[in-house]
C-alpha cells in the first residue's frame, strides 16, 4: 500500500502565547495511505491541519512536501503544491452556487486573466469549459445529490450532511494529491456516515488522492484508516493499526481519565 | 395586533379576518402618528416651506414649499396600513378601519405641526434654531406676506388638510388595484410636470406658453387635464402592457432571450443617442452628469460589489485621472513640469497615460491596504483617498499642481470629427457613453469569468478563498487596479468637461456619494448602479451639480441621508438587487420560499443506489 514519503513532519512546534498546541510533533504519511488523526477535544488536531495548510505558521519545525519544504508558504501556495482541506465548522460559499463553490476552486489550477475574459478568447472559453466540466465530474462522485438541477442553486439550501460533501467536493476540484478531512462525517447519521467511508476509501482508490482524517466516529476510522495517529495535548500519543492504538493504555487514559485505584 | 382566536383553523386559503373600524393597533397608530408629527416639525424647523415657498407648482394654489410639508402626510397614512402577512396567516380585510387609522395619524401629526405654530408663536427659539421665525409662522399660517396672526386659522386648517391627507393615503388600501394606480399615477404626474418643469420646457419648448405660467408653475387648468390624461391612460391600462412585457421577458430562459436582449440593449442604445439631439442644453448637461457618475459608479461596484473591499477613498482614482489629463494637456499646468519638459498633448494620447497612471496609483494605494480587512480597510482607504487630495492641495507640490489655484485651461477633448468641451454638453455626453459601455462591458465579462469567481469567494470568505488557492492578495489587488481605471476615465472626462481641475472637485463626499449610488442602486449588479446613478445623480444631483430637484440642492445631504437609511431599513438590497446579495440579507425569507417549493433539501434515507451512480459518473 504504501509508497513514497509525501508528507514528513520534523519536530513541529506551536505556541499560542505560552500555550503549547503542539509540541515536537514527528509525523508522516505516505504516498497512497490513508491515516486518522483522532485524539481528544483540544488535543491540536485542527491546529495540525491549519499548519499543514499554511493557515498558522509554526514556531519551530519543518513540513517537508514531496521533498520540499513549505514552511512559511501561504494557504494558496500550499493548495498550489498539491494539499486541500476540508473545514471542521462547514465553510462554504454559502451565497454562491453549488457548481460556483467547485469552479472557484481550480482558480490556482488555471490560468485565464482579465486579457482572456475580457476579449472572450478562444482560450477563454475552452478554460471555462473545461472548469465546467471538471466541477461536474467531481461533484458526480456524490451521486445524484450535487449534480442537475441543483448545480444552479446556491449553497445556502443544501442539508447539513450535503454541505459536508461539497466541501468535500470543493477541496477534490483543487486538484490535490494530500486531501486533508476535518471531521468529515461529523453530524452525518451513521447511514450517511457509512456511505461516506465508502467514499472516502474510493477517493483513494479511484481519484489516488492521500488522505489525512481527523475524525472522532471510530467506525469510520476503523473502517478506512491504514494508521492511526493520537494525538493529546498537542503530542503524539500512540500511532500504529487502529487495534493497536485503541488498546494502547495511554490513549484509554487520555478519552477515558485513569481508572480509580482500588482500596484496599 | 389583537389575536382572532376565531381563525386557527387549518384552512388552505385563510379568510380575511373582519374587524370593527376602531379596532386599531393603537400602539402602532399613535406611534405613527408620532413620526408624522416629527417629521412635519422637522421638515418646518429645516427650513423647506419658507425656502421653497417661492417656487410655484401650480399656480396660485401650491406652492413647493407646500408641498414639502403636505406628502409626508399622505405617504405615512399609507404606510400605517401597510401590514406583514406571513405565509398561510390571515390578512385583515380592508375597510373603514384603514381610514380611521390614517385618519388619526395624520390628526396627530397635524396636532404637532399646530403644537409648533403655537410655540413659534410664543417663545423665540432663533438662536440655536435659524428657521424659528416670522417667516416660518407666516408660510405656516398661509398669511400670504401680510402678519395678521391668523394663528387659528392656520392650526384648523393644518389639522383638517393633514387628517384629510392621512386619511386619503390609507384609503388607498381600500381601493380596487386599477383605481390606486390611476390616482397615483394622476398625483405623480402632476407633481413631475410641476417639479420638473425646466427639464419639460428644456425638452418640449413649446409647451412652456401652453402649460405653465408666466411666473412659473402648472396653470390650474393645464394641473387638471393632465390629471385626467394621466388617470385615464393608467385607468385603460397603460402600465399593464409593460408589465406584461417585462413578466413575459423575465420568465423567457429560452434562446429567444438572447435576441430580445440584444434588442434592448440596442433600442436603449438609440434612445440614448437621439434623446440629446432633441434636448435643450440643460437636459444634455445633466445626462453628462450622469455619465460621469455612473462611471464612477460602475468602477466601485468592481471593488466594493464584487470583491467586497469597502474603499471609502474611491474620489483619490477620480482626482488622479482628473489631474493627470489636465497636467499632460493643460498649458497652465504647474511650471515644474515644464522644467522637466513633459511634454503637452491631445485628450486622447493623454487618456492612455492616465490610465496607465491610475493602475500604478491603484497598485501603490493597493499594495499596503489590501492586506487588511474590513473596517480596517474602510478607514485607511479614507486616509489614503484624503491624502491624495491633500498632496494636490499642498504647498510642496504647488509647482506641480497649483494647489489651491488648481490647473486651469483644460482644452476640449479634440477628436478630429467633434469636440469635447463642457459648452456642449451633448458632446460630453457622448463620450461619456462610450466610456460607460465600456466599463459596463468589462464589468460584465469579469463578473462571470474566473476572476469574478475568485472575487466572489474573497468577497464570501477570504479566509477559505485563500485555502482554496487564490491568491487573495494579487487578486484583491486586481480588483483595486480595475476599478481605479475605470474612475480614471471619469476623471479624464470630468478635466475634458470643466476645463479646470481644483482639490475642491475631489471631496471626501464625492467618494460617499459615489457608495451611496452603490448601495441604493444595488451592489454587485450592473443594472441596479445605472439605476442608482440615474435616480440620484438624475434627480437629486451630484456632489455639486444640479439634479432635476435643483430647488432641495441646499437639502441634497439631508435627502441622501434619509434615503439611505430608508433603504437600509426597507430594502437593503437596494432598488435592483443582485440575486446573491438579497439572498444573504433575506436568508430566512429565502430558505422559507425554497422549502415552501420543495428545493431545500433533507437529510432523506431513501437515497439511490449511490454505488451505481457513481460508476455512472466515473465513466
Amino acid at each position: 500500500m504504501s509508497g513514497e514519503r509525501i508528507l514528513d513532519i520534523q519536530n513541529l512546534s506551536v505556541t499560542f502565547g505560552g500555550l503549547h498546541a503542539l509540541k515536537d510533533l514527528n509525523f508522516h504519511v505516505d504516498e497512497g495511505e490513508i491515516v486518522g488523526v483522532i485524539g481528544p477535544n483540544g488535543a491540536g488536531k485542527t491546529t495540525f491541519f491549519n499548519m499543514i495548510s499554511g493557515m498558522v505558521t509554526p514556531s519551530s519545525g519543518d513540513i517537508i512536501f514531496e521533498g520540499e519544504s513549505i514552511l512559511g508558504m501561504d494557504p494558496n501556495q500550499v493548495t498550489q503544491r498539491g494539499i486541500s482541506r476540508t473545514f471542521q465548522n462547514v465553510r462554504l460559499f454559502a451565497n454562491m452556487t453549488i457548481a460556483e463553490n467547485v469552479m472557484v476552486a481550480q482558480h490556482c489550477r488555471t490560468k485565464q486573466g482579465v486579457f482572456g475574459s475580457l476579449f472572450n478568447t478562444a482560450g477563454f472559453r475552452k478554460e471555462e469549459k473545461e472548469i465546467r466540466e471538471h466541477a461536474e465530474k467531481v461533484l458526480g462522485f456524490f451521486g445524484t445529490r450535487l449534480v442537475g438541477y441543483r448545480l444552479e442553486q446556491p449553497a445556502s439550501v443544501l442539508s447539513y450532511a450535503n454541505r459536508r460533501r461539497l466541501e468535500i467536493a470543493r477541496a477534490m476540484a483543487t486538484k490535490p494529491r494530500l486531501l486533508l478531512l476535518d471531521e468529515p462525517v461529523a453530524g452525518m447519521n451513521p447511514k450517511e456516515s457509512a456511505e461516506l467511508t465508502d467514499l472516502i476509501g474510493k477517493l483513494r482508490s479511484e481519484w489516488g488522492f492521500t488522505i489525512v482524517m481527523i475524525e472522532h466516529d471510530m467506525n469510520v476510522v476503523r473502517d478506512v484508516s491504514d494508521r492511526v495517529v493520537c494525538l493529546d495535548h498537542g503530542e503524539t500519543l500512540a500511532q500504529g493499526s487502529f487495534e493497536e492504538v485503541s488498546s494502547d493504555p495511554d490513549v484509554i487514559e487520555a478519552y477515558l481519565g485513569r481508572p480509580l485505584e482500588k482500596k484496599v | 395586533m389583537s389575536i382572532d382566536t376565531n381563525t386557527t383553523d387549518t384552512d388552505t386559503t385563510p379568510e380575511l379576518i373582519s374587524k370593527g373600524a376602531f379596532d386599531l393597533d393603537w400602539r402602532k397608530v399613535i406611534n405613527t402618528g408620532l413620526i408624522l408629527a416629527l417629521g412635519l416639525c422637522f421638515i418646518s424647523l429645516a427650513g423647506m416651506p419658507i425656502g421653497l415657498n417661492g417656487r410655484k407648482l401650480i399656480e396660485p394654489v401650491l406652492s413647493l414649499g407646500y408641498l414639502s410639508l403636505l406628502w409626508l402626510p399622505l405617504v405615512i397614512g399609507w404606510s400605517v396600513g401597510n401590514e406583514k402577512v406571513l405565509e398561510g396567516m390571515a390578512a385583515t380585510k380592508r375597510g373603514a378601519r384603514d381610514i380611521v387609522a390614517g385618519g388619526v395619524v395624520g390628526l396627530i401629526g397635524g396636532l404637532g405641526l399646530a403644537l409648533l405654530i403655537i410655540l413659534v408663536n410664543n417663545f423665540d427659539l432663533r438662536d440655536p434654531l435659524v428657521n424659528w421665525s416670522p417667516q416660518l409662522l407666516s408660510v405656516l399660517e398661509f398669511d400670504a406676506g401680510e402678519t395678521t396672526g391668523r394663528t387659528g386659522f392656520g392650526i384648523v386648517l393644518w389639522l383638517i388638510m393633514s387628517t384629510v391627507l392621512g386619511a386619503f393615503g390609507a384609503s388607498l388600501h381600500v381601493m380596487p388595484k386599477n383605481l390606486r394606480k390611476a390616482i397615483i399615477a394622476a398625483i405623480l404626474t402632476v407633481v413631475g410636470f410641476a417639479v420638473f418643469e425646466t427639464f419639460v420646457v428644456d425638452v418640449f419648448d413649446f409647451l412652456d406658453d401652453l402649460i405653465y405660467a408666466k411666473k412659473g408653475g402648472l396653470k390650474v387648468v393645464a394641473a387638471i387635464i393632465i390629471a385626467v390624461i394621466a388617470f385615464a391612460a393608467s385607468f385603460a391600462g397603460g402600465g399593464r402592457q409593460i408589465g406584461a412585457y417585462k413578466q413575459a421577458y423575465q420568465a423567457n430562459t429560452g434562446p429567444s432571450k438572447r435576441t430580445q436582449t440584444t434588442t434592448l440593449i440596442l433600442v436603449s442604445l438609440a434612445l440614448l443617442i437621439i434623446i440629446p439631439m432633441v434636448t435643450g442644453k440643460i437636459t444634455q448637461e445633466l445626462f453628462a452628469n450622469i455619465g460621469i457618475f455612473l462611471l464612477l459608479a460602475l468602477g466601485l461596484n468592481i471593488v466594493v460589489g464584487l470583491a467586497g473591499i469597502l474603499d471609502l477613498g474611491y474620489v483619490a482614482f477620480f482626482a488622479v485621472g482628473g489631474y493627470t489629463t489636465a497636467v499632460l494637456t493643460s498649458p497652465n499646468r504647474g511650471p515644474d513640469w515644464d522644467g522637466i519638459g513633459a511634454p503637452l498633448m491631445p485628450w486622447w494620447a493623454a487618456l492612455l497615460v492616465t490610465v496607465v497612471v491610475a493602475a500604478l496609483v491603484g497598485l501603490f494605494i493597493g499594495a499596503p491596504v489590501i492586506r487588511m480587512r474590513g473596517d480596517y480597510l474602510a478607514i485607511v482607504t479614507l486616509g489614503f483617498g484624503e491624502i491624495i487630495r491633500i498632496l494636490f492641495l499642498s504647498d510642496w507640490l504647488n509647482g506641480w499642481f497649483n494647489g489651491a489655484q488648481g490647473i486651469t485651461n483644460v482644452p476640449a477633448a479634440d477628436f478630429g470629427f467633434a469636440q469635447v468641451k463642457g459648452t456642449d454638453p451633448r458632446s460630453v455626453f457622448y463620450l461619456v457613453l462610450v466610456f460607460a459601455a465600456i466599463s459596463i462591458y468589462v464589468s460584465w465579462r469579469l463578473e462571470r469569468s474566473r476572476l469574478g469567481r475568485a472575487w466572489m469567494a474573497i468577497r464570501e470568505d477570504e479566509s477559505v478563498a485563500e485555502a482554496m488557492g487564490i491568491n487573495t492578495v494579487n487578486m484583491k489587488l486586481m480588483a483595486f487596479v480595475v476599478g481605479a481605471v475605470l474612475a480614471s476615465f471619469s476623471g479624464a472626462i470630468f478635466a475634458a468637461k470643466v476645463g479646470s481641475i481644483f482639490p475642491t472637485s475631489f471631496l471626501i463626499l464625492v467618494s460617499i456619494i459615489i457608495l451611496v449610488v452603490v448601495i441604493v442602486g444595488g451592489m454587485g449588479n450592473i443594472m441596479g448602479v445605472i439605476v442608482g446613478a440615474v435616480v440620484l445623480i438624475g434627480v437629486l444631483g451630484g456632489p455639486k451639480q444640479p439634479g432635476l430637484l435643483a430647488e432641495f440642492s441646499e437639502y441634497k445631504l439631508l435627502i441622501y441621508g434619509a434615503l439611505l437609511i430608508w433603504m437600509m431599513l426597507q430594502r437593503p438590497e437596494g432598488l435592483v438587487p443582485n440575486a446573491r446579495r438579497s439572498r444573504e440579507l433575506h436568508q430566512d425569507e429565502f430558505l422559507q420560499d425554497a422549502w415552501l417549493k420543495g428545493e431545500v433539501d433533507t437529510d432523506d434515507d431513501d437515497l439511490p443506489d449511490v454505488t451505481g451512480s457513481i460508476e455512472g459518473a466515473q465513466a
